[in-house]
């Protein structure tokens, strides 16, 4: 198959968890959308690295998961002090760092 | 004329100079140093000594005048120019100013003149401060001001001497303004230092072009290679340095704040205002005589700036009733004589009237001063009248020097001032003679009406006022300086006499300018027009105030109408000054004032302010919405990728 298909739906899906990023409030969902976007991610590096044939790509894919999984991890945390402490997972609602 | 003015004295010997570290040379450091240590004793310990004080400073004076009288005598012993090491002052990459002493012919004299009188006017004051708030400090003052005043006149180079300059500059305005209370004497010890101000900035820029023309500073340096000079540099030398001198010396333009100066204790008026401080310009002129005579037309600037002071004080002084005024504005007269003498080659001459006039114009001063005492402070001639019963003392040494300052033979101020003048002839500035033999007539004049109002005719004061003859210690010191003023005659009786050849090595050589007498009068002719000068002005004061009749009051005097005010008012200079420095001056810096707060403070300030606005803008930003900043990271993001494309392509 073309390189080119395997990217596009790489760019579909960055995009897809992009707009989820910008326009949803729910702090999971939020996440979730992150999730997506380092996934359009991997998806183009495996494929690259598929098709240069060099491990590189490959390499960075578990990189990427694993940074993916700590920042999971923080984040939760991040998400469920949130939600103890206000009663809500709105990202709009806590903004004690504005001016 | 060749009977007393023998040959001029062409290629005079050359002062030998001389290391001095042993000896009485080698103690000289203490005659400033003496006075220094009176002033520090007296004021630390102000409360402990009380009227005591006066003997600590009186015996500091007394120390630094016996030692000054040793100077001179091993000075008349073996003449050199004795330069006594001190110490390093500055030292800068190649440029070295010491602390050393510099004691030459012109030196003692100045020493003498100083802490003699100087010593006089301590012991005086005794008796004139007596009773006084702040006795004590007026001693410490006296002391300072001594220390300053040999300071200046014992330096080895210009920098030592502008130290001296500046410290006299500080005590003649602690002591100007010594009853400070009185706003308007505060002011005139602020006028006094501050028309000294202007002078110094000539004086300044005088000293930097010395040095970048002579590499040093020191007196020797600057003496030994005065004849490199081109005359442009010469020309602006002596300029520069006459600016200096005339704010000290009070010639015009700058001698508008001696008389104000007689603010101060009377005691003051005579120490510093009369004999020595005043004198400090002429004293710096005819070190720096050398330096002088390459440049001629310098030099005439001298003489012309000199007597037209002359003229403008003694017309002043006609028409003054303030009995210190009018020595006051005298003062400013006798000055611009010293000035005219440097101005036309007469150097020695001008010193030996700087010495003369110290003789009777302290004396004079100190006499108006024990009047004063006797008359509880009053100070208009007009009030007094018939003291000559009263006061025998101060009436008869009074009398003295008044005969001196007015020329009248055998007195001191005749020959001095008969010099000055025979010599201005000799050397070919007619003008000058003539104008300077008007002044004589004019001082004779208005020093006779001082006089005749003070001590002659029936009295004129009410009888609130009991005068008496002053104490012991005020009459002494008169004692001393009427004899002084006519035993100063000795110093230099004929033209070419001790005084003249004991300064030859230090002053600068005239012979290479080449006078010309301006006419055939010869030299007994010149004397005989001084003497009738001064007994013209004599005559006609005794036909006005003695022979007139003095219940007219003020209706006698016999300049009247326009003129009378004219002088009375000083020619307007004061209010011309105002006008031009305190009113258009104060415009200017009103308006520099406005620019410095409103533009460079501005500058400054909307600095700060427009970063402060920026952040309160842009601190908007920083909602705290995490979308928001996911937005424009995006945004970001897509004009970098955006950037990179363009580039690429």
């Amino acid at each position: 198959m073309e390189i080119g298909y395997y990217f596009a739906l790489s760019a579909l899906l960055f995009c897809v968890g992009l707009v989820g990023v910008l326009i949803r409030r729910n702090a999971i969902v939020l996440f979730m959308c992150i999730e997506l976007m380092l996934n359009a991610i991997n998806l183009t590096l495996a494929a690259a690295a598929r098709m240069w044939g060099g491990p590189d790509g490959q390499v960075f894919v578990f990189f990427v998961i694993v940074v993916a999984a700590a920042e999971v991890v923080v984040g939760l945390a991040l998400i469920v002090n949130l939600f103890f402490r206000r009663g809500t997972v709105d990202v709009d609602v806590p903004q004690l760092l504005r001016y | 004329m060749t009977l007393l003015l023998a040959a001029e004295g062409h290629g005079e010997a050359v002062n030998e100079v001389v290391q001095a570290t042993t000896g009485l040379l080698g103690l000289s450091w203490l005659i400033p140093v003496v006075p220094l240590l009176g002033f520090v004793l007296v004021l630390a310990l102000t409360k402990t000594l009380r009227e005591r004080a006066a003997f600590v400073a009186i015996a500091a004076a007394a120390v630094s005048f016996l030692l000054s009288v040793g100077v001179a005598a091993q000075m008349l012993g073996d003449p050199a120019t004795y330069v006594r090491p001190i110490g390093t002052f500055i030292e800068v990459g190649g440029f070295e100013v010491a602390w050393d002493l510099y004691i030459d012919q012109l030196t003692t004299v100045m020493l003498l003149v100083v802490t003699g009188v100087g010593l006089l006017v301590h012991i005086y004051s005794l008796g004139y401060m007596h009773g006084d708030v702040r006795f004590a400090r007026f001693f410490a003052y006296l002391n300072l001001f001594l220390f300053s005043m040999l300071v200046l006149v014992l330096g080895a180079n210009l920098v030592t001497l502008f130290v001296g300059w500046e410290l006299v500059g500080l005590s003649s305005y602690l002591l100007i303004g010594f009853w400070f209370e009185k706003a308007e004497y505060a002011s005139a010890a602020k006028k006094a230092f501050i028309t000294n101000r202007v002078g110094d900035v000539s004086f300044m820029i005088g000293m930097f072009l010395a040095f970048s023309v002579f590499g040093t500073l020191d007196f020797l340096g600057i003496i030994e290679n005065a004849e490199t000079l081109a005359s442009g540099t010469a020309l602006a030398l002596v300029l520069l340095f006459l600016g200096g001198a005339a704010a000290k010396s009070a010639q015009i333009p700058l001698y508008v704040w001696l008389p104000d100066a007689m603010a101060g204790p009377t005691p003051v008026s005579a120490l510093i205002h009369a004999a020595t401080m005043v004198t400090a310009g002429v004293y710096l002129t005819v070190r720096l005589s050398p330096v002088l005579v390459q440049s001629v037309t310098g030099m005439e600037v001298i003489a012309w700036i000199g007597v037209a002071t002359v003229l403008l004080g003694a017309l002043i002084a006609l028409r003054q009733d303030d009995i210190k005024k009018i020595l006051a504005y005298s003062t400013v007269s006798q000055l611009g004589y010293m000035f005219v003498g440097v101005g036309v080659g007469a150097f020695r001459e001008g010193i030996f009237h700087l010495v003369t006039h110290a003789f009777f114009k302290g004396l004079l001063f100190l006499a108006a001063g024990s009047v004063m005492h006797a008359m509880a402070n009053r100070t208009d001639a007009w009030g007094m009248g018939g003291l000559r019963k009263v006061m025998p003392i101060t009436f008869w040494t009074s009398a003295i020097g008044w005969l001196a300052i007015s020329g009248v033979p055998p007195l001191s101020g005749f020959f001095s001032k008969d010099q000055i003048l025979t010599e201005a002839y000799m050397h070919g500035y007619f003008g000058i003679w003539l104008l300077g033999l008007l002044g004589a007539v004019l001082t004779a004049f208005y020093m006779s009406r001082w006089f005749f109002l003070i001590f002659l005719g029936k009295p004129r004061f009410g009888h609130d006022v009991h005068p008496h003859e002053s104490p012991a210690s005020m009459t002494a010191p008169l004692i001393v300086l009427a004899v002084l003023s006519v035993a100063g005659s000795l110093l230099n009786p004929v033209h070419h006499g001790p005084l003249y050849n004991f300064l030859a090595p230090v002053v600068g050589d005239v012979s290479a300018i080449g006078y010309e007498a301006a006419g055939p009068i010869p030299e007994l002719g010149l004397i005989g027009a001084a003497v009738v000068a001064g007994a013209i002005g004599i005559g006609l004061a005794f036909l006005v105030y003695v022979k007139g009749d003095l219940s007219r009051g003020r209706m006698l005097e016999p300049i009247r109408g326009t003129a009378a005010e004219v002088l009375e008012r000083k020619f307007y200079v004061d209010e011309v000054y105002s006008l031009v420095f305190v009113r258009i001056g104060g415009r200017i810096a009103d308006a520099m004032v406005w620019f410095d707060t409103r533009i460079v403070d501005g500058v400054v300030n909307g600095a700060g302010a427009g970063s402060l606005a920026l952040g309160r803008v842009t601190r908007r930003a920083q909602t705290g919405l995490v979308r928001g900043y996911a937005a424009s990271f995006l945004l970001g993001a897509l004009v970098l990728v955006g950037f990179l494309v363009f580039s690429v392509r």
